[in-house]
């Protein structure tokens, strides 16, 4: 009785999301309400988290701004719903936001099997270590028979095991709970090592007492592309999402910022034009006005300054660009052009 | 006859007076005794003095910003800076006002109730469970009487806390006094219901229920139904607590003696009249204790709301401790949340403790 009853919930479950699913009509929602559905973290330095005035800030906050800018043609009609880990699919499943954007790494289990969509990726992220500088070490292959702090239960714990297993080193656990709890581990010298994604090694470096004394080293063991999330079975609402952050780093290219934005309009070349709404009709082919990127730019920046001013040199993360370039500069950044 | 001139008293022997023999019979009456107020006083000093030096002496207390700070005692300006964060959340600053306006109602009604003598006391009683709550929520929401409307994504921080406290309490107790009723019901459907209800709701962790409400709910519910967040979590709790208060009064019905259920049938009352003037009042009193356990038991329940992303106090905490801005402010920011939520619970503990003795009529034992 009990398994029938289970099995009948299950069977009203995967129809609510196949219902769901095969939804459209997002942008018409959005446009209806005047204001976009955005899922966040509940506090990750540099991607989503309160500021000192009380507002979200973040390269992931920025990223729904700017959708709202294309969108609405305001970057400040953005709803933030703060989501944990556990909950972030089905709010968007359910409809309860538009576009989930809460450093989401895009995995193939999660393209195919949860009725979402991967519109792109915002920041190429990778499980890195901190180690303190006195230990003299210049690589993880030196770590042999080290203490690593770990977060329990992320995928952070696995990949560890297989690297070290790879390649033959011993290690010892310590496992702790919170990242705050683990930093406070390496700092009180429980663990010699601190691995987790190396954007927040960076934003937990911060927080020691002295942050200089401890590097990141440069290798990567996991790939952690993070990027935007949207329903399945609304290509519309995908495409915009998808071209908002194409357009986006396609201004970092044509150096379009937020500041000459507005010149940039008369400029001669014709890439440029498209972009900004004053040659063809790229923003009519997305549902939308022609500015949308003009707005999406002028009111958030482009992709270099959206970068620079979450997680860049001048903040306390003090990231440097490295993958997350252009692909011009070395970096891996391409966006397809808009033409 | 000569005046026999009485001499004054001597005064008492040194050692049985004052300070001196307080501390010799209660101190150091025995070589062992002695020991352990040596070791006592020496295990207070050095866990005092650090402590204090820290939160007090060697605190910052001024400044703008992390420089502030020199953590060699707490830093507390960081407290001081996001105190608007850890009491409004995102409300707009232009709108503190509003809750602000609360706040000093909510103390405004609390206070003459805690007074013996207050006049009016059951109307404002009655006014502080119907009228405040609908003028509090008003005044939150906004979008009437040329008050800009705040959705509830935009609330937060202690003022959040409250919300779901206050309305956690005021459902859950008459809610509670029905289901009670109910399962000690001669009327089988309706005890089968109550014992349903209690038993589901109270066999279930809050979490679970805070979860369900959360992320399955809206699956189950057609496409654009979706209601507010906050309200799913609101009815989630007010469930949850009205089943364990249920049982609390259910406990506080069965304490009363027969024979006043019977004394009440004899004076010709029906159900309600007898309920509402004999017994409810006995019961109630009677568990007073258990109510309040109940509702300070609540009151820190309310902080699990940020297992589906609303924002308590402790969750706004939370997200200000990781910012890279104030490094090193975790144990500050624990240390206030915890000290927030020791007030409102030892108000609650006090409040409860002088109700008892007002209303003591000879039950105690």
């Amino acid at each position: 009785m009990f398994q029938k009853t289970l099995g009948v919930i299950a069977a009203a479950g995967a129809v609510a999301i196949m219902s769901v699913a095969a939804n459209a009509g997002t942008l018409d929602d959005v446009k209806k309400k005047g204001m976009l559905s955005c899922g966040v973290s509940t506090g990750l330095p540099g991607f989503s988290l309160p500021d000192k005035t009380n507002k979200w800030s973040g390269l992931d906050v920025d990223v729904c701004r700017a959708v709202a800018a294309a969108v609405l043609g305001s970057a400040q009609k953005v709803k933030f719903t703060p989501l944990t880990a556990k909950e972030r699919f089905t709010a968007l499943q359910s409809g309860e936001i538009d576009i989930l954007s809460r450093n989401t790494t895009w995995t193939h289990t999660r393209d195919t099997s949860l009725g979402l969509n991967f519109a792109g990726v915002t920041y190429y992220d990778g499980q890195g270590f901190m180690v303190s500088k006195k230990l003299g070490v210049k690589s993880v292959k030196e770590l042999s028979g080290a203490a690593v702090c770990i977060q329990a239960g992320t995928t952070t714990e696995l990949n560890l095991a297989d690297y070290f297993r790879l390649h033959g080193l011993k290690y010892k656990s310590v496992v702790f709970d919170t990242s705050d709890q683990s930093i406070k581990g390496f700092e009180s010298g429980r663990c010699d090592v601190l691995t987790s994604d190396q954007s927040q090694l960076y934003a937990l470096r911060t927080k020691l007492a002295k942050p200089g004394n401890a590097i990141v080293l440069p290798e990567i063991i996991s790939k952690e592309p993070l990027g935007p999330v949207v329903r399945q079975g609304d290509d519309q609402w995908f495409n915009i999402v998808k071209w908002t952050i194409n357009a986006l780093i396609n201004a970092e290219e044509f150096g379009i910022t937020s500041k000459n934005a507005a010149s940039m309009k008369s400029s001669k070349n014709p890439g440029i034009q498209r972009l900004l709404g004053t040659k063809d009709d790229m923003g009519k082919k997305l549902g939308l006005s022609n500015d949308w990127a003009a707005n999406a730019i002028m009111q958030v920046g482009n992709y270099s300054e959206i970068f620079e001013r979450n997680v860049g040199k001048g903040t306390p993360l003090n990231i440097a660009r490295g993958v997350n370039a252009l692909w011009s500069q070395g970096g891996i950044l391409y966006a397809p052009p808009i033409r | 006859m000569n005046d026999f001139q009485r001499s004054p008293d001597l005064p008492p022997p040194a050692s049985t007076v004052g300070v001196v023999s307080w501390l010799r019979t209660n101190l150091f009456s025995s070589p062992a005794n002695t020991i352990l107020t040596l070791v006592g006083f020496y295990l207070v000093y050095s866990l005092l003095v650090p402590a204090l030096d820290w939160a007090i002496f060697s605190a910052s207390w001024v400044g703008e910003n992390k420089d502030a700070c020199d953590h060699k005692g707490a830093c507390w300006v960081f407290i001081g800076q996001r105190l608007d964060f850890f009491i409004y959340g995102f409300y707009p600053k232009a709108e503190y006002w509003r809750i602000n306006v609360i706040f000093v109602l909510l103390a405004l009604l609390i206070i003459p109730q805690m007074m013996e003598n207050a006049p009016h006391k059951v109307l404002l009683a009655w006014f502080f469970l119907i009228g405040f709550p609908i003028i509090a929520g008003t005044l939150l929401l906004g979008g009437v009487f040329g008050l800009p409307a705040v959705t509830t994504d935009k609330w937060g921080g202690l003022s959040l806390t409250l919300v779901i406290a206050f309305v956690g309490i005021v459902a859950a107790l008459p809610i509670g006094i029905l289901l009670a009723l109910g399962r000690r019901s001669d009327m089988p459907v309706i005890r089968l219901l109550c014992v349903a209800f209690i038993e589901l709701w109270r066999g279930v962790p809050l979490i679970s229920v805070l979860f369900m409400a959360s992320v399955m709910l809206p699956l189950f519910m057609p496409e654009g139904t979706n209601f507010d967040k906050l309200l799913r979590a609101l009815i989630g709790i007010t469930m949850f607590q009205s089943a364990y208060m249920a049982e609390v009064i259910r406990g506080g019905l069965q304490a009363i003696p027969r024979g006043q259920y019977e004394a009440a049938a004899a004076l010709g009352l029906g159900y309600w009249k007898s309920m509402g003037l004999i017994i409810l009042p006995q019961a109630l009193k009677i568990v007073i204790p258990g109510i309040v356990n109940t509702f300070i038991a609540l009151f820190k329940d309310t902080t699990l709301v940020l297992i589906i992303g609303l924002f308590d106090v402790l969750a706004t905490v939370q997200a200000a401790i990781v910012d890279p801005d104030w490094p090193e402010v975790s144990t500050e920011g624990f240390i206030f949340t915890a000290f927030v939520f020791w007030v409102f619970c030892f108000t609650m503990s006090r409040y409860s403790i002088a109700l008892e003795r007002k209303l003591e009529t000879g039950h105690k034992r």
